[in-house]
């Protein structure tokens, strides 16, 4: 009899355990879980190996190829089940393709739970600025979200005759999230989907205030500024070598880095991690604003009217790619590049258009689109959080911590971006 | 990568030197081309000759490597994906590690001479008990049996002990089909398939062709199926340099532990 009692009490107390035990994800530094992301033994439970199959689309025919990059066709990845069920779009974050560590965590996810996924690569990721991009000048999230939606109708016909398909979803993470409801509010007047349930994950309310952050967090970290980059870099080196050479016996995975955040908790430098992600940050922009540079013969980097060899060194022009940040990006390319076409376009009407307060009034009355973001994550300008409580109101799921998608692929997050979908 | 040396000296050498011939001939240097006007921000005016880049490495034959590069993502995409994905298709999961286990037992014998050679002693053990006990529990090596006792693998070749003893990267070279390596670790491997060759654990000189085609060809598919890494998956126009500075970045860490 006591140990039924037992049982019960067990069984009535455990939501409260639950909630006073809070949220375990284990890192609390912000920075530090935007690199490290989640450690093996957190990370929900997934299939080791599921199916997919890599495919490709063509959406403009007609378009010219360049030697450099001989691409005609938009890569995505298909995972499928063998029954009908509901097909979930995710889109990619910056500079990300179908196949980045995340993308392919969520097919796992989604897959376990019965869905079909489709992964396509983010707008900015250079595949996509070849293949699928109208203007090739990425960063306009309601050009580049339209971009997405001609490519998911494409998608749509090229698999509906061998996939059963009930209904459509759309999520994406960074600023895949943010274009997700982009996609959903076109949607609503183009109707080729009907999106039942849309999920955002860490988006960014202002693409222009978080890419001004991640400039910042490279450009204002680098002791003497960016010429002394190498010096930053070979000591970086130096210490990781360090790191390397006292565990013996790890090798290079997420794992390694949550063991030196584990060692070295108290002596890590915020200045330094801050470095690393801009880094990352900048050689997403440089790939991208080179690649669209190429594309149009812009003569921003590469002189005008230079085709590139297949053989040609570009070193030097990764060199200048790396100086340039987004925001010089944003005031000299895309700026005059959008102002062309669209007249009366200021700069401050661009930011708004990039931003999700231009479609605050949608998304305040879309009951069918959620958020999940982190009070900590560290793309966000202060107070931008409370845009989300007081937009989505209690579709906002908001986490303590785990920085910028640091948490992702944590036991509570998979199991709440899945349930989401499920119920 | 070291014994995929084999399948190339057998069945590529011929072709490798013709087109290393016909490669020689496409520079890697810009050239400025007619019409052409200078950029909004021209290499020549940012690139400064008193600031040290972190992603300049030592590349006299950048125009032979990246022709070698694109090769090599060629035939990675034409033939050793498909082969591989075949591959992985017919056999379930425990016979592809046991395939791996093999590989790897077999090649402690590279790791052996290596460790002892740099004259590191507790990895010279390891490595010996490795051997013994993955070759005798483990079945001649189907099953990892050592890593499950607590001991751990001491990769190191003949490049890492060059470079152990001070010899510097030299050119930055994209060997075909096997990918990014430098003069340094190229002669390595060179060394090292030589070496094995002459152990010859398995009997496979000359009087047995087709068990040394089979060896060296599940060998080169056995590597390429553990290799995560595709070509143009980055994104980045800038692959060739990301890569070029990765790989050697990761040689001067795996030669200084």
């Amino acid at each position: 009899m006591k140990r039924y009692l037992v049982a019960t009490l067990a069984l009535l107390f455990s939501p409260l355990c639950w909630a006073s035990n809070g949220y375990d994800y284990p890192i609390d530094d912000a920075l530090a879980a935007t690199v490290v992301g989640t450690p093996k033994e957190y990370v929900a439970e997934l299939p080791k190996k599921i199916r997919r199959s890599e495919k490709k689309v063509v959406i403009f025919p007609d378009r010219e190829v360049k030697k450099f990059v001989p691409r005609k066709a938009l890569n995505y990845t298909l995972v499928r089940q063998k029954h009908e069920a509901p097909l979930v779009f995710c889109i990619a974050g910056t500079g990300a393709s179908h196949r980045s560590a995340k993308m392919l965590m969520m097919e796992k996810a989604f897959y376990q739970a019965g869905f079909h996924v489709v992964s396509l690569p983010s707008p900015t990721y250079a595949n996509f600025v070849v293949t699928a991009s109208t203007t090739q000048v990425p960063g306009h999230i309601v050009q580049d979200s339209e971009d997405l939606y001609r490519v998911m109708e494409r998608i749509h016909e090229q698999i509906k005759g061998k996939v059963k398909i009930s209904e459509f979803y759309v999520t994406g993470y960074s600023l895949g999230g943010a274009q997700a409801a982009f996609v959903a509010k076109l949607d609503e007047e183009r109707k080729s989907f009907g999106f039942k349930k849309v999920l955002m994950i860490n988006p960014p309310v202002s693409l222009f205030n978080s890419v001004s952050i991640l400039d910042g967090m490279l450009e204002d970290n680098i002791p003497g500024g960016l010429n002394n980059f190498n010096a930053f870099f070979d000591e970086l080196m130096d210490e990781f070598t360090r790191e390397y050479t006292k565990l013996e016996n790890v090798d290079f995975n997420d794992d390694f880095l949550y063991r030196i955040y584990q060692d070295r908790q108290d002596e890590i430098d915020p200045a330094r991690v801050s470095a690393l992600i801009g880094l990352s940050f900048r050689i997403s922009s440089s790939n991208m604003i080179f690649a669209s540079d190429l594309l149009t013969n812009g003569g921003y980097i590469l002189p005008k009217n230079h085709e590139l060899r297949k053989t040609e060194s570009t070193t030097d022009y990764f060199k200048v790619a790396a100086r340039i940040s987004f925001t010089d990006y944003f005031n000299e390319r895309f700026y005059p590049f959008y102002r062309a076409q669209q007249p009366g376009a200021t700069k401050e009407s661009l930011i708004r258009a990039t931003s999700l307060i231009s479609i605050a009034d949608y998304l305040r009355s879309a009951d069918k689109i959620a958020v999940v973001h982190n009070a900590d994550d560290i793309i966000l300008a202060p107070g931008e959080i409370d845009f989300f409580r007081n937009t989505f109101q209690s579709r906002a799921h908001i986490y303590p911590k785990g920085g910028h998608c640091g948490n992702m692929a944590y036991r509570d997050n998979v199991e709440y971006m899945v349930n989401y979908f499920k119920n | 990568m070291t014994h995929s040396i084999n399948l190339i000296r057998s069945l590529l050498l011929p072709g490798m030197i013709g087109s290393l011939l016909f490669l020689s001939g496409c520079s890697g240097v810009p050239q400025k081309q007619a019409g052409e006007t200078p950029a909004q921000y021209s290499a020549d005016a940012v690139v400064r000759d008193d600031v040290t880049y972190a992603i300049d490495e030592y590349d006299p034959w950048e125009g032979f490597n990246r022709g070698m590069y694109r090769f090599n993502a060629g035939f990675d995409r034409y033939v050793f994906l498909p082969v591989v994905g075949a591959y992985s298709t017919v056999l379930p999961d425990p016979v592809e590690d046991s395939v791996s286990n093999f590989y790897k037992n077999i090649f402690e014998l590279t790791n052996l001479t290596n460790n002892i050679l740099q004259l590191k002693g507790e990895a010279t053990l390891d490595t010996f008990w490795r051997l013994v006990i993955n070759t005798t529990f483990g079945i001649a090596g189907l099953f990892d049996v050592a890593t499950e006792m607590g001991i751990n693998e001491r990769a190191e070749d003949f490049g890492q002990t060059l470079g152990h003893y001070g010899l510097g990267n030299g050119p930055y070279l994209v060997v075909p089909i096997l990918g990014p390596s430098n003069l340094r670790d190229f002669s390595g491997n060179i060394v090292d398939s030589v070496a094995f060759n002459a152990i010859d654990p398995l009997d496979l000189d000359d009087n047995n062709e087709e068990r040394k085609l089979v060896f060296n060809l599940l060998n080169a598919i056995d590597r390429r199926h553990r290799i995560g890494f595709r070509y143009y998956d980055s994104g980045s126009p800038f692959e060739y340099e990301l890569v070029r500075a990765l790989y050697t970045r990761k040689r001067e860490l795996d030669i200084s532990r």
